[in-house]
């Protein structure tokens, strides 16, 4: 049997030493960005909100004061409309990919919701500028929830796919054996059995669309006062966050910052508390 | 598993009363002459409207850049993508010098977050306690639910600062003869944009490079620790070499993210339309340029050499995506069939 050498050993073991601490090294650069734009966050978010940063409408330039009432209930309120466009047609379409797609069609669909998932959020924001905001002459709540809305439903389909496969195929035979018809089984059967997935699904698109700013820029377009009118301009939080963020004045920087801690806030607490309140399903999620 | 439980109490309450004969609710639905058949053909085809609403989402999308950007496209035709020049006043538009800093910025990004990707994805599947596995995971997935807003708010305020009083000076001082590092520094420019990209990225690339890892079976990393392997030839020649074209694919997908990638980049490429050798001069990109300018153009020309831009970011990252799904996907299709070398 042939013997390794005592350099070759001390070799080989200090390159395997040295790429241990090379990718330990890795992780803590990446980790530190992260810890780093979190506690900043919080720490000048925090020290910049106050009871009228969720009460009140923005001031004029130069007046101190104020805060970003509407544009959390712009977000929410466009987040609402985007959920009822996407949620149903996201959740439908893969469904349809999973009972019935294994043919040249469902080929087909998957290709194109893989391509609207590439689809970069400004040149949505543009496209439905032109289908939408062209067409009523005016930017309104309603186009920005559209471009959001189709923004979720790429990501919801794929889960929704990706997870009623995870299904076993007896539990529908079991459903279809009883005599009920196909309808009933995939949706109080194979749905049922997946909801805990598809719900995880459902929050990522929630938390990567509910930051977006760029798709509104020109279809929400913003709004310095209330505004609950679907089809008018709406204020939100990603958009007001950004005009604040590049404008000149010390006070809307901080604000800037209060409503970023918020946006996140809420994107995190809306999807904790869905993940919460449906974790008694034991079917995991797929990433 | 708890949903099947709920699910047979379900279906107990469906079946028909416990008789010994068939019901009659029971015979309809058996018989096939009920209404089940109709609203099962009415449900698929529900779901294929909705299928094909997706379809049907991505030709408008295409459709609308296509009709919106005529303008542009008879005026100038492939000239567009070489021209420099972008003069709303006098109505001259070339997209040269949005191409070149999307580009540079992109792979700039690229050129920091790989190495970062794959080390963060190596330690967590092949070489950190376990104990701290779940918590990096989780931690990296984090990174990628912050809306890039916010990235580019902290990027103006921290990394730009940071950039201007430490980093660049530094670079200038030791690397400036290569002429990259060198010119007035103002914080905020390529460079910046290339390192908020990767503070952007590196989650996809770790978090898909991981998953390819730990599709890699068991007995390759076995075999050749056998073979009297260390730990990194193990993950060298075990693993890597096995997950190589999935991670490729996991770069090209972060590439597609931050080709279009637009807030946080607007917030600190700098928005100059120029092309200048040094990283530390401003920039700007294709998803900048439209974000900043679009709705002020007011000419029709304008608003179409805008929609071209978009259009042609739009055929760029479908274009790259695709590859990266199709390197990804013969990965880990080929994992699931068993039959991949």
């Amino acid at each position: 049997m042939p013997r390794i050498s005592a350099a070759n050993r001390i070799w080989r073991s200090a390159g395997d030493w040295m790429a241990t601490g090379l990718s330990l090294l890795a992780s803590v650069i990446v980790l530190v960005p992260l810890f780093a734009i979190f506690g900043y966050l919080v720490y000048k978010g925090a020290g910049s909100l106050d009871w009228a940063f969720f009460t009140q409408i923005p001031k004029p330039v130069g007046e101190p004061g104020g805060g970003m009432a509407n544009a959390i209930v712009g977000t929410m309120y466009i987040m609402f409309m985007a959920s009822v466009i996407g949620v149903p047609l996201g959740i439908g379409a893969g469904v349809y990919l999973a009972e019935y797609g294994r043919n040249r069609l469902g080929n087909v669909i998957r290709f194109t919701a893989d391509v609207l998932n590439g689809v970069p959020s400004i040149v949505m924001g543009m496209a439905v500028y032109g289908l939408i905001v062209v067409r009523q002459k005016h930017f309104s709540a309603m186009a920005g929830a559209v471009a959001l809305g189709i923004m979720m439903v790429p990501i919801i389909t794929r889960s929704t796919e990706e997870i009623l496969l995870m299904v076993p195929q007896s539990i529908r035979e079991a459903a279809l054996g009883l005599g009920i018809p196909k309808w009933r089984t995939t949706l109080s059967v194979a749905l049922r059995t997946a909801s805990s997935g598809v719900i995880t699904g459902i929050m990522l698109a929630f938390a990567r669309v509910a930051g977006e700013t760029a798709p509104l820029l020109f279809t929400a377009f913003g709004n310095a006062f209330w505004n609950f009118d679907p089809a008018q301009p709406t204020a939100a939080l990603s958009i007001q966050i950004f005009a604040y963020a590049i404008s000149p004045f010390e006070d809307w920087h901080r604000k800037a910052w209060a409503g970023a801690l918020v946006l996140v806030a809420l994107i995190v607490i809306s999807v904790s508390a869905v993940r919460i309140a449906t974790s008694r399903g034991k079917m995991k999620g797929t990433t | 598993m708890k949903p099947l439980i709920s699910m047979s109490t379900t279906m107990g309450a469906k079946r028909p009363e416990s008789k010994p004969v068939i019901g009659p609710k029971s015979r309809v639905l058996l018989t096939g002459k009920s209404n089940g058949i109709l609203a099962d053909k009415i449900f698929k085809v529900l779901l294929i409207l909705c299928a094909l609403s997706v379809l049907a989402m991505v030709v408008l999308i295409v459709l609308e850049l296509w009709n919106q950007s005529v303008l542009s496209r008879t005026a100038f035709g492939w000239r567009f993508f070489i021209g420099t020049d972008w003069d709303p006043v006098q109505g001259l538009f070339g997209a040269r010098p949005f191409i070149y800093g999307t580009l540079v910025s992109s792979f700039l990004g690229l050129f920091i977050a790989v190495p970062l990707g794959i080390g963060v994805a190596m330690y967590m599947t092949e070489m950190c306690p376990r104990a701290l596995r779940g918590f990096i995971s989780f931690m990296v997935e984090l990174l990628a639910a912050i809306p890039s807003v916010v990235y580019g708010l902290w990027g103006i305020f921290v990394l730009a600062p940071l950039m201007r009083t430490y980093i660049q000076p530094f670079l200038a001082k030791y690397f400036g003869w290569t002429g990259l590092f060198e010119g007035p520094i103002y914080g905020v420019g390529m460079l910046a944009a290339g390192v908020i990209l990767a503070i952007m990225i590196v989650p996809f690339i770790s978090s898909i490079t991981r998953e390819v890892m730990l599709a890699v079976p068991q007995t390759q990393r076995e075999a050749v620790l056998a073979l009297g392997a260390t730990r990194w030839e193990m993950v060298r020649l075990g693993v890597l070499r096995n997950a190589r074209a999935g991670v490729f694919g996991g770069i090209i997908l972060a590439l597609g993210r931050a080709l279009g990638e637009t807030m946080a980049v607007t917030m600190l490429i700098g928005n100059r339309p120029e092309i200048a050798k040094s990283l530390f001069a401003p920039g700007y990109t294709m998803a900048s340029v439209i974000a900043n300018e679009f709705t002020e153009a007011t000419e029709d020309l304008y608003l179409h050499a805008l929609v071209e831009i978009g259009l042609a970011l739009f055929l760029v990252t479908i274009i790259v995506n695709v590859f990266a799904q199709l390197l990804i996907w013969s990965i880990t299709r080929g994992h699931k069939a068993g039959a991949h070398a």
